[in-house]
C-alpha cells in the first residue's frame, strides 16, 4: 500500500482523476444551485475591472452575485500550488511511445518539466504564442458561453443539445490545430 | 464569508486533480488531439459518466432546498445554434496550440508560472473583444 504522502505526490490515473472531476457538477448544484464551470470568471474578472474608458453592455452586472465561481477559481489556484509545488511529482509524465516519437520528429525534448519550455519559456516569440491562444480561448469560451469544463462535462452530462454543438466545435478546432498548426508555429 | 468555504474546498480539489491528472500539460493534450493515449479520453468519458449518475440522483430533489436555501434545479443553456460550434471552434483551436483550457490556466498560475498569467492576460483581452463584438456576431 502506499503512504499518504506517496498518493498526494504521484500522478493519479483516469479513472481516479475522471470521477472527482464529475462529482464537482452534483456536488455545486446541491451546494448553492451552481452551475460548475471555468470560463464565466473570465467575464467576473473583466466586470470587477469594468473597463470604465469604453462602456461594454456584457461587463454591467454586479459581479458580487457570482462571488463563488471567483472563490471557486481562487481554490483551483490553490490547488495548482499544492499539487504543483508543495506536493509537486518529481517524475517526468509519461507519455505514450508514440506521442514520444512524434514529439522527437517534432525536435521537442521528451518532458523534463510540467510544459514544455520550447513554449513556455518566456521570449518574444512565446510571448506572442501565449496571448494569442489565450485570446483565441478567451473569446472562444464567451462565445460559446462555456469551456470544457461548462459544456463537455456539465452540459453532456445534463444532456444539452447546445453543449454537443460546442463540444463538436472544441474538438474540430483542437485536432486541426495539434496536428496542423503547431508544426508549422515551431512547436 | 463562511457562506464561501464549500468552494474555496472545492476549486483547490479540483485544482489538485488538474495538475496530479497530467490535464494542465501541454503534452497530455498533444497526445489526446492525435489519440496517441487513452489517458485523457478516459477522464473525460468517466468525469461525464459520474456527472450524469450524481445529476439524475440530485433531479429526484428538484425544487428542494440547497444547503444555502436556493431551490435545486438543473441548469439550462441559452438556446442557439450557431455561438456554440463556432465559439467552440475557436477555442479549440488556442487549446490545441498552447495545450491549456481555462481551468488548467487558473491551476498553473497558482504554481507559479508566468506563461499562465500571460495566457490568462490574453484570455482576458479575447473576453473584452467578445464582449465589444458581442451584437455584430451571428
Amino acid at each position: 500500500m502506499p503512504t499518504l504522502y506517496e498518493m498526494l505526490v504521484s500522478p493519479w490515473p483516469w479513472y481516479v482523476s475522471g470521477p472527482i472531476i464529475g462529482l464537482m457538477v452534483p456536488l455545486l448544484i446541491l451546494i448553492g444551485n451552481r452551475s460548475f464551470g471555468i470560463s464565466q470568471n473570465l467575464e467576473h474578472i473583466c466586470a470587477m475591472a469594468k473597463p470604465s474608458v469604453i462602456s461594454i453592455k456584457l461587463f454591467n452586472y454586479d459581479w458580487r452575485t457570482s462571488r463563488w465561481s471567483i472563490v471557486f477559481a481562487v481554490g483551483v489556484m490553490l490547488g495548482g500550488l499544492l499539487a504543483g509545488v508543495i506536493f509537486a511529482n518529481p517524475e517526468p509524465i509519461q507519455l505514450s511511445q508514440a506521442t514520444l516519437d512524434m514529439l522527437a520528429q517534432r525536435n521537442i525534448a521528451a518532458p523534463s518539466q510540467f510544459n514544455p519550455p520550447e513554449i513556455f519559456t518566456l521570449n518574444f516569440q512565446n510571448s506572442i504564442l501565449l496571448l494569442t491562444s489565450g485570446l483565441l480561448i478567451g473569446f472562444g469560451t464567451r462565445y460559446a458561453a462555456g469551456c470544457t469544463s461548462g459544456h463537455a462535462i456539465t452540459g453532456i452530462s445534463t444532456l444539452q443539445i447546445q453543449s454537443v454543438y460546442a463540444v463538436i466545435g472544441i474538438f474540430a478546432g483542437g485536432l486541426i490545430a495539434a496536428n496542423y498548426i503547431t508544426p508549422i508555429v515551431g512547436v | 464569508m463562511k457562506k464561501y468555504l464549500p468552494y474555496l474546498v472545492l476549486g483547490n480539489l479540483f485544482g489538485y486533480v488538474l495538475i496530479k491528472s497530467e490535464v494542465a500539460s501541454w503534452y497530455r493534450i498533444q497526445e489526446m488531439f492525435h489519440f496517441q493515449n487513452f489517458h485523457m479520453f478516459g477522464i473525460i468519458i468517466s468525469a461525464i459518466i459520474t456527472a450524469f449518475i450524481g445529476v439524475t440522483i440530485l433531479k429526484r430533489f428538484t425544487g428542494k432546498a440547497s444547503l444555502e436555501g436556493t431551490s435545486i434545479c438543473i441548469p439550462e443553456k441559452k438556446p442557439g445554434r450557431t455561438n456554440y460550434p463556432l465559439g467552440g471552434f475557436i477555442f479549440g483551436i488556442g487549446w490545441g496550440i498552447i495545450g491549456l483550457c481555462p481551468g488548467p490556466i487558473f491551476a498553473l498560475m497558482g504554481t507559479g508560472s508566468i506563461s499562465a498569467v500571460l495566457l490568462l492576460i490574453g484570455s482576458l483581452l479575447g473576453t473584452l473583444v467578445y464582449g465589444m463584438s458581442k451584437e455584430r456576431l451571428p
